[in-house]
């Protein structure tokens, strides 16, 4: 375990349920978006842009940030949550999401939002995106970090695979790879659409240093990528055991809430939860 | 420019010798390949520069995805492969990390049309204009010979955003000349003539060049122009051959739908609707065979080409 205060984890936790409230706002005044996925990523979100990443929100672009890169698009919602708390843009901007003429989309567009860092909608193409950002970082002889977010549901596609071959051939020890794994997909299961154990073990066997944590602890989250920054010559991949829909009781492993909104009457019980869990902290 | 013997020359050795040279002068070209590395000439780059260039395996989703991420923090990828797998196998990958991204991917390829020959129609990539011609932002290229696909290389680096260009397998007849000018979004005219228009793309350029030749034995003096920007298109040549010739007849080592000759007929229709003949692949697969017996079967000859103009002619005439 690393050492880290108590005031950091309470900061960590306040930040992640703001970040939860954000989704369900956004995703209920639009009535669509992905709610359940990006909650259950809120919390790897969270420490990355609040405890670990080097970003510049007064410049966006900055050459030597640290790359954060979504591959499960979908999960745009808690992206865009942290930006706008970490000043890339007026948290008020929030509420746009998925309105014509907003600069947040309904999956992530390169160039439009402040801080977004890839396209990412259909899935399997962040983590191969992630190992060009990483070689180019390692060509320049350059410090900055990859970190990719990845779904469970992506673990089907192909193309995740043939990224994670190349992360290894190169040695890739500057990507860090999340993966968010709430075990539900759009339309079930994973373990009954396309079953994916032993997971950690395949990525193993694709020669990545791995770790499996609690993707809601804050002190395992903080601990894995210290870990993955001492790990040399080696990609690391962090599985991390999520529940969708986390932090709203009744959203909680929920298949519904992968891409529905909550209903007026679910959107003030999830806000009095979440208000809770913070007067909590 | 007169019609053949044509010095025959191989595109991808021009390519790959433009690579290297690019990569002299600019540090941030870097290459990515999917095990044809050697085949297409990128191997001779990777040489010169191994820290710059990735073999990637038989992955191209990836390696375009790579390619893109290298754009994002600021190189040069030039993706480089065959035809089949550069464009329609790696299609969404293109659309959504290259393309929606806007980012600056140079994907080059080779083995483009029926001429790959023998490998068959898995091989033959007859439809990756149209593919690439439908996606925002991107450019297409299809380079009439070795020196103008050198010129191609240059010429994308030296543009931002996304570029798809491609070329043959098969040595092709060299029709340009390295101090011809050269640049994206602008067609050639190559031959001027006054009473019809060929437009041809990649190594129907050279047939358009014979059916000209051809014609001028009957008295028709053709115009040639080599349409080397797919997308985008010099709809200002175009328009001005329509309204100066009055016909035109396409040439393309690709499908007709939605090939160079569906863009020209879709250009002049607002403007300046004239005859048209379209000689291409006829929606249809090709097959294994020689290069040049399957030009001849499926009719991408210069006879078809002439074949066209008299039609063209013959229409145009008839409604004045």
């Amino acid at each position: 375990m690393v050492d880290v205060s108590e005031e950091l984890i309470a900061s960590l936790k306040k930040k992640a349920v703001t970040l939860r409230k954000h989704i369900i706002r956004m995703t209920h005044n639009v009535q669509s978006g992905h709610p359940g996925g990006s909650m259950s990523a809120a919390d790897i979100v969270t420490a990355l842009y609040f405890h670990i990443l080097r970003v510049d929100p007064k410049n966006p672009t900055w050459p030597d940030r640290d790359r954060f890169v979504l591959s499960k698009g979908h999960a745009c919602p808690v992206w865009y949550a942290a930006l706008a708390e970490r000043g890339f843009f007026p948290v008020d901007e929030l509420l746009t999401f998925r309105k014509l003429n907003s600069r947040l989309q309904g999956h992530p567009e390169l160039g439009t939002t402040p801080g977004v860092e890839n396209a990412a909608g259909a899935e399997g193409q962040g983590l191969s995106f992630s190992v060009g950002l990483a070689l180019a970082a390692r060509m320049d002889h350059k410090p900055w970090r990859v970190y990719c977010i990845l779904g469970d549901g992506e673990q089907d596609v192909g193309q995740t695979w043939e990224a994670a071959m190349s992360s290894s051939k190169y040695g890739l020890d500057n990507l860090t790879a999340f993966i968010d794994r709430n075990g539900i997909q759009q339309e079930g299961r994973t373990e009954d659409i396309m079953p994916l154990e032993p997971l950690a073990e395949k990525w193993e066997a694709f020669n990545w240093h791995v770790l499996t944590i609690d993707g809601h602890d804050f002190r395992q989250i903080l601990a894995a990528i210290e870990e993955a920054h001492r790990t040399k010559g080696r990609p690391t991949a962090v599985l991390s055991r999520t529940v969708k829909g986390k932090g709203v009781s009744f959203m909680e492993n929920k298949i519904k809430y992968h891409g529905a909104a909550t209903s007026d009457e679910e959107l003030k019980l999830a806000l009095a939860e979440l208000d809770a869990q913070e007067a909590a902290i | 420019m007169t019609a053949g013997p044509w010095k025959m020359e191989s595109q991808r050795a021009y390519f790959g010798k433009a690579l290297i040279d690019l990569g002299r002068r600019n540090p941030n070209v870097v290459v990515v390949g999917a095990d044809t590395t050697e085949s297409i000439k990128t191997i001779d780059f990777g040489k010169s520069f191994p820290d710059r260039f990735f073999q990637l395996g038989i992955a191209e989703p990836n390696m375009i995805s790579v390619a893109a991420g290298l754009a994002a923090a600021g190189k040069i990828p030039f993706a480089a492969t065959y035809s089949v797998f550069g464009s329609a196998h790696t299609y969404n990958v293109i659309r959504q990390n290259v393309a929606y991204t806007n980012l600056n991917v140079k994907i080059f390829c080779s083995h483009a049309g029926l001429t790959v020959g023998p490998d068959g129609a898995t091989h033959q990539m007859n439809e990756d204009i149209a593919l690439m011609r439908g996606i925002p932002r991107m450019t297409v290229l299809v380079p009439a010979d070795g020196p103008e696909t050198a010129k191609c290389v240059d010429a994308a680096a030296a543009m931002k955003g996304p570029v798809y260009c491609r070329f043959s397998r098969t040595n092709v007849p060299t029709v340009t000349s390295a101090a011809d000018d050269f640049a994206i979004g602008r067609a050639r005219v190559v031959r001027d003539g006054s009473d019809v228009t060929l437009i041809g793309c990649g190594l129907m350029v050279a047939r358009c060049l014979e059916a000209a030749d051809a014609l001028k034995r009957a008295g028709i003096q053709a115009r040639v122009i080599n349409l080397s920007t797919a997308k985008p298109l010099d709809i200002a040549t175009i328009d001005r051959a329509a309204r100066e010739t009055g016909g035109i007849v396409t040439a393309e080592e690709h499908t007709v739908v939605h090939g160079i000759g569906a863009a020209v007929a879709s250009a002049i229709a607002g403007n300046h609707p004239v005859p048209i003949a379209m000689v291409g692949v006829q929606d249809v697969f090709g097959e294994s065979g020689e290069a040049e017996e399957l030009l001849r079967k499926y009719g991408l000859t210069a006879e078809k080409i002439v074949d066209g103009a008299h039609d063209v002619m013959k229409r145009r005439d008839r409604k004045r």
